[in-house]
């Protein structure tokens, strides 16, 4: 199989960060907020460039939705070893609303556009825990899925995808082109190195707006409220177990 | 001592506890730069922000966690060091012809400071090995730039710097070590001190008295290891920077070839300076990241320690303490940075400058190091913490690389000098 192969990433706020939530509840702080490339996606451009590497695939385009900023995450993926960027714009109030929906919708028209083989999304955004978009774009594309990858062979024009369940381990083999989303265990993101990182200011980034790829970003889903988990309480001692019975079914626990 | 002994004994049950979660924290999470106001990320250009983000993650993921372990068993860790070289870090300002990085001093100074807060001393050491390389790059010829540079960029081998003498520290032009021509030899004789990686590196860059007395009758030679006549001295026991071994480095009727001298006789000491005020900048630099970390480890400590019924965090004083080290960073940061653009761009008030961020930065970040160490209270003694690890590590930024008095000097001769 050669060809090309598209990669999503999304910025999102970086994994250390401690989250606040606004005061008036309606989303979390992202102003002035430390943000990086979503930890799955960074191992699914791991992946695409290993096949590149491997000569499996001939071309790894990184994709981003979102402001001005997505364009610092695609500059990442570039310095990993991407070949380009395709930067779709979505600002202000359209950005907040975009969802799994609308991303695979423009993930699959860029597909189309973009004549790839081969579609590699990280399995989930730290930020949404969505766990959607791989899924929906090979449902618009009517391609076959590999979710939870940890592990890809191909196999002639065929992948043989290892999937991480909750029962455990499943091998799946789904023909090309397909969707593959990564799973922690698949590899161990690359250190950008420095000659990588200047090379990756000569390569192009696209820009796009999602019109130009005729794809309809209205939100579906409208956000009510955004809370922090409770507070943990402080536990109740107990002496005997009678009473810790008693109290667990006065609780409803059992 | 019997209070740091029943603290102690708290501190133990207290780590034993919550030991997992608790050092874990200390050390994993927190130097990812996150508090606002002193984000070095700061005023930089978004591919330096990509340097400084693959430095802060090799420094979280391949130095942090043995930082102590290097420490206290000084191992010189010649893996993670080499694994740093592959990501171009062993050549940072050496060009690509040669097998550098190519980048500016400034691009440098943010490489440094992001890596420091991983292991100051093995960053330190790099920097050193920068130095040489650097000196080797810039004022070798050809055949000796193909024959160093290459393997010292991907630290295949390591460089040490050896101007420093058991006679002449700061008064460096005395030095005495005598390099006699013989034929096509130079026949080395004298010692160095102090030199950082001697012994356990490859090639020295030696300054040595060719001519007569004073700066211009010396010559740089490189000696590489192996050759008879030269030994080391004990590894020396330090309070700090134990990453990387300590040694005298000895001639005794060494024959080092006339084709290893760097430029011509009585251009050495020169040179030396030139490299002394990259290696300036290189070492405020190492501060900065140890005062940054220490910000962080301090600004979270106080988040979570409880005394009097609230956080210190909610205590004045503390909170006046920790802006007063953010600031005194951020100042720092600045001076060095624009050192570092300075003597990139040559211009006329380089010297003063690296000698200004040095003396500053390095005393202030000093300051900011103890001042954390400090608000752990007892916490901040104990070698489980490791805010006193960075503390005694860079003590010795204020000694090395030129004394901040010899900072001082530099600085009011421009000052006073009649032109």
């Amino acid at each position: 199989m050669s060809g090309r192969v598209l990669v999503g990433v999304k910025r999102v706020i970086d994994y250390a960060v401690k989250i606040r939530v606004k005061p008036d509840n309606s989303s979390v702080v992202t102003d002035g907020v430390k943000h990086s490339m979503n930890p799955f996606c960074e191992i699914a451009v791991e992946e695409a460039v290993k096949m590149k590497e491997k000569k499996i695939i001939k071309e790894v385009v990184v994709v981003s939705c979102g402001p001005q900023q997505a364009q610092e995450t695609i500059r990442t993926a570039l310095a990993m070893g991407a070949d380009r960027g395709i930067h779709v714009e979505v600002t202000g109030k359209d950005y907040e609303q975009l969802g799994p929906l609308q991303v695979s919708k423009i993930m699959a028209a860029l597909a189309k556009k973009e004549d790839a083989q081969l579609i590699i999304l990280g399995k989930q955004a730290i930020d949404d825990d969505c766990n959607q978009t791989g899924q929906m774009t090979a449902a618009l594309l009517d391609w076959p899925q590999g979710t939870f990858a940890s592990e890809l062979t191909m196999e002639g024009d065929k992948i043989k995808v290892v999937r991480e369940i909750d029962g455990g381990l499943e091998t799946v083999k789904i023909n090309t082109p397909a969707v593959i989303t990564a799973d922690l265990r698949l590899n161990t993101p690359r250190y950008a190195t420095l000659p990588n990182i200047m090379k990756a200011k000569k390569k192009k980034i696209a820009n796009l707006k999602p019109a130009d790829l005729e794809v309809d970003i209205t939100s579906r889903l409208e956000v009510l409220r955004v809370d922090e988990p409770p507070q943990r309480e402080a536990g109740v001692k107990v002496e005997t177990v009678d009473d810790l019975v008693a109290r667990l079914k006065e609780a409803g626990r059992i | 001592m019997a209070t740091v002994g029943r603290l102690a004994r708290i501190a133990r049950l207290g780590t034993s506890i919550c030991k997992n979660h608790r050092l874990y924290f200390n050390r994993s999470t927190q130097r990812r730069g996150i508090a606002s106001c002193v984000d070095p990320a700061h005023g930089l250009t978004d591919e330096q922000k990509e340097f400084q983000k693959v430095a802060f993650d090799f420094a979280a993921n391949e130095m942090t966690p043995h930082m102590a372990e290097w420490d206290q068993k000084e191992i010189f860790p010649v893996e993670t060091m080499r694994k740093a070289a592959q990501l171009g870090f062993g050549g940072i300002y050496v060009q690509p012809e040669v097998g550098g990085s190519g980048l500016s001093r400034l691009d440098t100074s943010v490489i440094f400071e992001a890596l420091s807060t991983g292991c100051v001393s093995t960053t330190a050491y790099i920097s050193i090995h920068n130095m040489c390389a650097w000196m080797i790059d810039t004022f070798g010829n050809n055949e000796q730039r193909e024959r160093f540079c290459p393997d010292l960029c991907m630290m295949e081998k390591f460089a040490s710097y050896c101007l420093t003498e058991p006679g002449s520290g700061s008064d460096a032009a005395s030095l005495l070590t005598t390099a006699k021509l013989k034929g096509d030899h130079y026949i080395l004789n004298g010692s160095k001190a102090f030199i950082s990686g001697g012994g356990d590196t490859d090639v020295y860059v030696v300054m040595c008295r060719t001519g007569g007395k004073g700066p211009k009758g010396i010559s740089c030679l490189v000696v590489e290891k192996g050759t008879p006549g030269l030994s080391f001295g004990k590894k020396e026991k330090k309070v700090g920077w134990n990453s990387q071994p300590t040694r005298a480095v000895i001639f005794e009727d060494c024959a080092v070839p006339v084709i290893n001298r760097l430029g011509e006789e009585g251009q050495g000491f020169s040179m030396a300076m030139k490299g002394l005020n990259g290696g300036r900048i290189n070492i405020a630099s190492c501060s900065l990241g140890a005062a940054h970390a220490s910000v962080q480890l301090a600004r979270d400590h106080l988040l979570v320690r409880k005394q009097f019924g609230e956080t210190l965090s909610n205590n004045q004083y503390l909170q006046f303490k920790l802006a007063e080290m953010a600031t005194k960073l951020v100042a720092s940061r600045l001076l060095v940075r624009e050192a570092a653009t300075a003597l990139q761009e040559n211009r006329p008030d380089a010297v003063s400058l690296c000698s200004m961020a040095k003396l500053f930065a390095t005393d202030e970040c000093f300051n900011i190091c103890n001042d954390a160490l400090q608000m752990h209270g007892g916490y901040g003694y104990l070698k489980d913490y490791a805010v006193q690890q960075f503390v005694r590590d860079i003590r010795v930024h204020q000694i090395l690389e030129g004394t901040n008095e010899v900072m001082r000097m530099i600085i009011s001769r421009n000052l006073l000098t009649e032109s």
